[in-house]
């Protein structure tokens, strides 16, 4: 096939891109410890959560924007950024669907994600976010019956200050880059759980994220605790509407895993990535990392990103418990003029770690995607192990795909593997499906979906079949 | 049902086909014999539509249809089945969904709907039956780790649940043992009719003593130099190439 049909055929149009217009109560732009006050007020925070932004902020001022990412962007003008946006009316927040503002259902409609039909379909617990505010929380009861806290990070800080001063911080310290010390100083909502000793979470939890308002940063944070013995399993998915103007997303989230504990992080990420030339699309700098700090902890990562003009992110792990277990299985697709950076560090700092990474990259267009991961083996981690294995997928011609993978190993007694491939997407795969009377459209996804299989089967149900829809829809095309 | 006319084809500047002509009528069995690089995998492949073969000239139609304005999947749609000499190899995507999309796709072009789950399954378990496969290879994903042999047969259990007007198989004796031989040959006999055509591209006699043809081409330096009955591939085994096409015409 011509290249510049299978261009045609990777193109396509944002089907999440529309705007829903509920009134906002925005913030001017611009970042000052007025600002900041501004929102821990009207958060209603205690003072100790004011001064923690305040150390943050004041960090922030004294770094620089990282240079070193294989990407390409124009400076950001934190100043052009407004920092809180909310529903008009915080006060009378609806506590059921149905007092939900119908434009909100609406939106939910056009995601393809009608809020009460997945919630109750699927015995998914919600707490979505809409903009900065939580407008939402099901299955709140059975989380609460099984001792599971799981709700807005503002919440938290309120009804748990103990958790959150015992916690908050203690993975992405507040100075610990860039985004995160901005995420520190101004983060307005995001999803805190725990859970309690022994416990098994009895559904699996999950958060829709959206951006909606003009110009409006979203800083989220999430805080998810499991103490000895407990597990969850967390789903996180977004999408955001049409935008002319970049939109700056720094989330950060935290995951603590003590003794024998299990955390599994899911993320679909399907931001808006801008238009054929960039123009418009979602700035995504996340910071992610688990800290398995208890013995034979697990933590899990699983990511497909499809979405955003540039992505920066790296899921890590910090393998601190004796035979810990650190997993990063991700799926990214970039077409357009999409770049991302991602990949993932394990750090292991205990005895017996094991770390297992499955990347799979997929570019079309004239998009640039890199791979860096970094596995780093410390001293006292004797027989650690780590296997990773780095696949790329390039359509059309014009695409391309870096892996930079770091190991630091000191230690002679580790086993740290690397396999890596690149390969075009098969002209020949393409021709034996076609010849058996699949359209070409069809055979392109069902050839990309092969080459995820490795980490699609590690998602959540549901969420597979969200995923594989998902990149269906970005590698949908002008064809037929 | 297929009429190739005087059909040039170009592969990277280089002419491989040079005028060749081809009719073959429902119910028929084609046999194409040839030296290496003759242009017989060129031949196959052109009529189902693999890109980077220029045609020239000349024409391909199918029931009527002219062949080289459809796609390639409108061509398999139409009933026309290219079994490959090396089918490629699909990581990750299941060969019993490759079956059902292939076949799925093929019912929707004629206007009909999915077919029933249950009904899938039962076709499909006949038909890996009858090619003497475990059923394990449904689950593999399509035609990796397999065997030169069960990819072979992985052609003609593909053949037997799309079921073709025109299967078109090359050189899908290569690599069979004596027994594979046999299923691959009877799984290509049971879809004789009236209505199909086949068209074999192979080296050996062997399998045109199980499948016995109703003519036989032979494919050299881009044309068809010679065609007989199934007797012309037995004199050729004796004889070789250059020594029948020297032979004055009988
Ligand atoms: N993509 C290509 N680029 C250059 N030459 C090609 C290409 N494809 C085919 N050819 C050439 O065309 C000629 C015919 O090839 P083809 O595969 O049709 O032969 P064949 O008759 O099937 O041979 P065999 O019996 O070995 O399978 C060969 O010389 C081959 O090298
Ligand atoms: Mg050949």
């Amino acid at each position: 096939m011509a290249t510049e049909e299978m261009e045609q055929l990777v193109r396509r149009d944002y089907k999440e891109g529309f705007v829903t217009d509920i009134e906002s109560e925005t913030v001017p732009p611009g970042l000052d410890e007025s600002t900041i006050a501004f929102i821990s007020n009207k958060k209603g925070e205690p003072d100790w959560m004011l001064q923690w932004r305040l150390d943050a902020y004041h960090q922030w001022l004294k770094m620089k924007s990282p240079s070193w990412a294989h990407l390409d962007y124009p400076p950001i003008d934190y100043q052009a950024i407004s920092y809180y946006s909310a529903p008009k009316r915080p006060e009378d927040m609806p506590q059921s669907l149905d007092e939900v503002d119908p434009k909100l259902l609406e939106t939910y409609e056009k995601l393809g994600i009608p809020l009460h039909e997945r919630a109750a379909l699927a015995g998914v617990a919600v707490d979505a976010v809409f903009d900065s505010v939580s407008v939402t929380t099901t299955f709140k009861k059975e989380l609460g019956e099984a001792g599971v806290i799981f709700c807005s990070i503002s919440d938290a800080i309120r009804d748990y200050p103990e958790l959150i001063k015992q916690y908050l911080g203690t993975v992405v310290p507040v100075a610990d880059n860039y985004f995160a010390a901005l995420n520190s100083a101004v983060f307005t909502d995001g999803s805190f759980v725990f859970v309690p000793e022994g416990v098994t979470c009895p559904m699996e939890l999950s958060t829709y994220f959206r951006i909606n308002a003009a110009n409006t940063g979203q800083f989220e944070r999430t805080l998810i605790i499991c103490e000895s013995r407990a597990q969850v399993s967390y789903l996180e998915g977004c999408t955001a509407p049409m935008r002319d103007e970049n939109q700056l997303h720094a989330a950060v989230v935290e995951l603590v895993a003590l003794e024998d504990a299990y955390i599994k992080y899911s993320t679909v990420q399907n931001w808006y990535p801008g238009d054929e030339n960039g123009i418009g699309g979602i700035y995504n700098f996340v910071t992610k990392r688990g800290d398995c700090r208890g013995d034979r902890s697990r933590i899990s990562w699983t990511q497909v990103e499809t979405g955003s003009a540039i992505t920066w992110k790296y899921p890590s792990c910090v393998l601190r418990g004796k035979e810990s277990v650190g997993e990063f299985y991700s799926v990214a697709v970039t077409n357009g003029r999409q770049q991302a950076d991602t990949g993932t560090k394990m750090i292991h700092i205990g005895e017996g770690t094991r770390s297992y990474i499955v990347s799979k990259g997929i570019s079309a267009g004239r998009s640039d995607q890199s791979y860096r991961g970094l596995v780093k083996i410390g001293p006292r981690a004797k027989g650690a192990r780590n296997f990773t294995q780095c696949d790329s997928l390039l359509i059309g011609d014009t695409s391309g795909a870096h892996t930079f993978p770091y190991q630091e190993i000191g230690n002679s007694t580790a086993t740290v593997e690397h396999e890596a491939t690149t390969s075009k997407i098969g002209e020949d795969q393409l021709f034996y499906c076609r010849s058996r009377g699949i359209s070409e459209e069809d055979a392109v996804s069902m050839i990309v979906n092969g080459f995820c299989k490795d980490v699609f089967q590690e998602l959540p149900m549901e969420f597979a079949v969200e995923a594989e829809a998902l990149l269906n829809v970005t590698l949908e095309g002008a064809v037929g | 049902m297929l009429e190739v006319k005087d059909l040039h084809v170009t592969v990277e500047k280089k002419e491989i086909l040079k005028g060749l002509n081809l009719t073959i009528k429902a119910g028929e069995v084609h046999a194409i014999m040839g030296p290496n690089g003759a242009g017989k995998s060129t031949l196959s492949a052109v009529i189902a539509g693999k890109e980077g073969y220029e045609v020239t000239s000349g024409s391909i139609t199918f029931e009527g249809q002219d062949v080289l304005e459809m796609e390639i999947e409108e061509r398999a749609q139409a009933g026309l089945l290219l079994g490959f000499q090396y089918p490629v190899e699909i990581p990750g995507v299941k060969n019993i969904y490759l079956l059902k999309a292939a076949l799925n796709a093929q019912r929707a072009a004629r206007g009909e709907g999915d077919i029933p789950a249950p009904e899938f399954m039962k076709l499909v378990k006949e038909k890996i039956a009858q090619m003497q496969m475990d059923p394990s290879f449904l689950q593999r994903a399509v035609n990796e780790g397999f065997s030169g042999g069960e990819k072979k047969r992985n052609e003609i259990l593909q053949m037997l649940v799309l079921q073709p007007k025109l299967a078109m198989l090359d050189e899908i004796d290569s690599g069979l043992d004596i027994d594979a031989m046999r299923v691959v040959a009877d799984g290509v006999n049971s879809l004789r009719d009236s209505k199909r055509a086949i068209l074999l591209v192979t080296h050996y006699q062997r399998l045109l003593d199980y499948i016995v043809p109703d003519k036989v081409h032979v494919l050299m330096d881009g044309r068809i130099v010679k065609s007989g009955d199934a007797e012309l591939a037995k004199e050729l085994e004796v004889q070789g190439y250059e020594d029948i096409v020297e032979e004055p015409a009988a």
